[in-house]
């Protein structure tokens, strides 16, 4: 998406500074934002106000309740266009180094003899180049991945400190202070999800902006997706949305035969992804 | 995207996270068991022939496992949280056991060579004074009791904890093998048979290390190779290495027999990434040579001279240590080339020369046991030469 001629632009941006761009996203953003709002009905959202927030590694509130909760995550791969907004999202929110990615979006080409030209340049951060495979492709699409937050994630299981553990409300962290830095949990991911920080050289991974969704806010991916690709749900509570989802549409999850049982699913999963 | 990935990576899987120092730790720990099984083949299964490398196959156990938590150390992100993994450890993570059975290993081995050398302890803390008498009279734990009786219990004791020992070597080193094999993420680890290679290739690297450590102990001290204890040692050297080598075609040509999902990804993975280094250097020079030279010794011992066969199987024992490095590094950096995408890979791995993780200190902590054993030679020999223990 953008050209590379805009690093000037780009620093400026990460800097939180106002450009010319970035006003006009905003102002893009917004109004989709109250389009969707005059659509549908659903809550509006603000950009940028992601990145407002508490900082990184904030404790829940007192008044948060872990037991209360318990949540999964839905990830609508029809609707995302590959803007990258929210791997840039989370890059800010997480501070995640240059070059690794708590989420990433892959962009799939199928043809149909069943050619596959697979790419994430940069894990989707910049969006993608338009491709031309010499092809005739009948299916493109992108799938926005993070981690899964399986309850059966040998993350956890292979941890030799218990520096991986699960949430009450259904959350795998990663307890910094713990990790010893061995990357057995690394090796032992099915996904991808995990690195070893290169600053605290201790594993990293998605939290699901753990320090906003105890205070009622939406992770940064989501709060960013102009297009509602990407929804939080909480089976606990009575009328939810993904809950509901999840429960009546044909839903699926990414590398079933490893029985890790994710927390995250997908919606129009094609069978080429892994 | 770098310009020596191949075919699509999950964006996290660029880097090499278990570096030349996870592909040392196997290896010492191999040696370690290994050597451990040479000396049990001695105490425990009476096999009188290998007399000669009783006590050096105990000692270079010994001098190994002191080294055996180096390479980890020197990978740790946080190394001096090490110790939580034996104060706080996570009991459903397989490398939690470490502490366990490290320590439980070490007791074992140290105590066997206590007992092995308690005579000899006992004669130095007499015969010398000073520093050097009150060090050995600490050693002998102030018991200097050498009478028939308290031999014969010594004897004992040593059985029993030489039989104690094989399951203890095979844990140590099955359970190296089963950090890998329980990888269910890792389509090239994830098989049940891994404990099994490793475990078997852990003794053929033993054996091996002890018909090198012994020739050239006694070369190098001026004393006559004992030609029946090579024999011996050329013997059970091929029968581990075939059965090595046959589990590990066995584990491949069944990924390819079955076309597994694994295959997929396994298959280029060993005909590009791994070709030199699995079909040249593990499986053809190190497996088919050993092989024949082996062959040679076993089966046609009345046509070789003393020397000849001697060279042979000492070079046999050399090409095969190289080949279960090459099989460690083949398992432990081949495992992390492709991505688990199952669609790329990632750059070929070159350890760095210094640093935390590099070839210098790999170096440096495989040559410590030879110091240690040195040291330990000028005290307590190595070999027992003959009346010496009489006394």
């Amino acid at each position: 998406m953008n050209q590379p001629a805009d690093d000037n632009h780009l620093e400026r941006e990460a800097q939180g500074q106002l450009t010319r761009r970035s006003l006009l996203r905003r102002a893009a953003a917004g109004l989709s934002g109250v389009a969707v709002v005059i659509l549908t009905g659903e809550e509006a959202y603000v950009w940028g106000s992601a990145f407002q927030e508490a900082p990184q590694g904030a404790p829940a509130p007192v008044s948060y309740d872990p037991t209360k909760h318990h949540y999964v995550y839905l990830v609508d791969i029809d609707k995302c266009i590959g803007c990258g907004s929210c791997v840039r999202a989370c890059e800010r929110e997480n501070q995640v180094p240059s070059g690794y990615f708590r989420t990433w979006i892959e962009r799939y080409h199928i043809s149909r003899t069943g050619n596959e030209v697979i790419d994430s340049p940069n894990g989707g951060r910049d969006g993608f180049e338009a491709l031309v495979t010499g092809e005739l492709v009948t299916k493109s699409f992108f799938v926005p991945k993070l981690c899964n937050h399986c309850s059966l994630t040998p993350c956890v299981q292979l941890c030799p400190v218990g520096a991986s553990y699960r949430t009450p409300d259904n959350l795998i962290l990663v307890d910094e202070q713990r990790c010893i830095g061995c990357s057995y949990c690394v090796q032992a991911c099915p996904y991808g999800s995990r690195f070893i920080h290169p600053e605290t050289h201790t594993a990293s991974k998605c939290t699901l902006c753990y320090h906003r969704i105890t205070k009622g806010l939406l992770t940064a991916c989501i709060q960013a997706c102009p297009r509602g690709v990407r929804k939080l749900g909480d089976t606990v509570k009575a009328d939810d949305e993904v809950s509901e989802i999840i429960a009546t549409r044909h839903v699926h999850v990414l590398k079933p035969e490893l029985l890790t049982d994710p927390n995250c699913y997908y919606l129009g999963l094609s069978h080429e992804v892994r | 995207m770098h310009p020596e990935l191949t075919g699509f990576l999950f964006p996290n899987d660029v880097h090499i996270m278990w570096s030349l120092m996870i592909v040392l730790y196997p290896y010492v720990t191999g040696l370690v068991a290994g050597a451990f099984i040479v000396s049990s083949l001695y105490h425990v299964f009476g096999r009188h022939e290998l007399r000669p490398v009783a006590r050096l196959s105990m000692v270079a156990s010994l001098s190994f496992l002191l080294v055996a938590p180096l390479p980890l150390l020197a990978h740790l992100g946080h190394p001096l949280r090490s110790l939580n993994i034996v104060i706080t450890p996570h009991f459903t993570s397989a490398m939690a056991a470490f502490g366990l059975i490290y320590a439980l290993y070490l007791t074992l081995v140290v105590l066997e060579v206590w007992l092995l050398y308690r005579i000899e302890i006992i004669k130095i803390a007499r015969q010398s004074r000073g520093l050097k008498r009150a060090l050995f009279a600490t050693l002998a734990l102030g018991v200097y009791d050498t009478s028939e009786e308290a031999r014969h219990v010594d004897h004992r004791v040593m059985v029993l904890l030489a039989a104690v020992g094989i399951p203890a070597a095979c844990i140590l080193h099955g359970y190296v093998g089963f950090m890998f094999g329980s990888v269910k993420a890792n389509a090239f680890w994830s098989t049940p048979l891994m404990p099994i290679i490793f475990l078997f290739s852990a003794v053929t690297s033993g054996v091996a290390l002890i018909m090198v450590l012994y020739q050239a102990f006694m070369k190098l001290s001026g004393r006559g190779i004992d030609g029946a204890c090579v024999q011996s040692l050329s013997r059970w050297l091929w029968m581990f290495a075939i059965l090595t080598v046959s589990l590990e075609l066995l584990e491949i040509v069944t990924l390819a027999y079955e076309r597994s999902d694994e295959w997929l990804i396994v298959g280029p993975l060993i005909s590009s990434k791994l070709a030199l280094s699995f079909i040249g250097v593990q499986m053809v020079f190190g497996s088919l040579i050993p092989f024949l030279l082996l062959g040679i010794v076993v089966l046609m011992r009345p046509f070789l001279t003393d020397p000849l066969r001697n060279t042979i199987a000492f070079l046999a024992a050399l090409i095969l240590l190289i080949q279960v490095f090459a099989m460690r590094w083949n398992v432990v950096i081949g495992g992390q080339v492709f991505s688990k995408s199952m669609r790329g890979f990632r750059a070929s791995y070159t350890p760095e020369l210094f640093g935390r993780e590099g070839i210098a200190l790999a170096l440096v902590i495989v040559l410590v046991p030879f110091v240690v054993m040195t040291v330990f030679n000028r005290y307590l020999p190595l070999h027992e030469d003959a009346g010496r223990t009489q006394g």
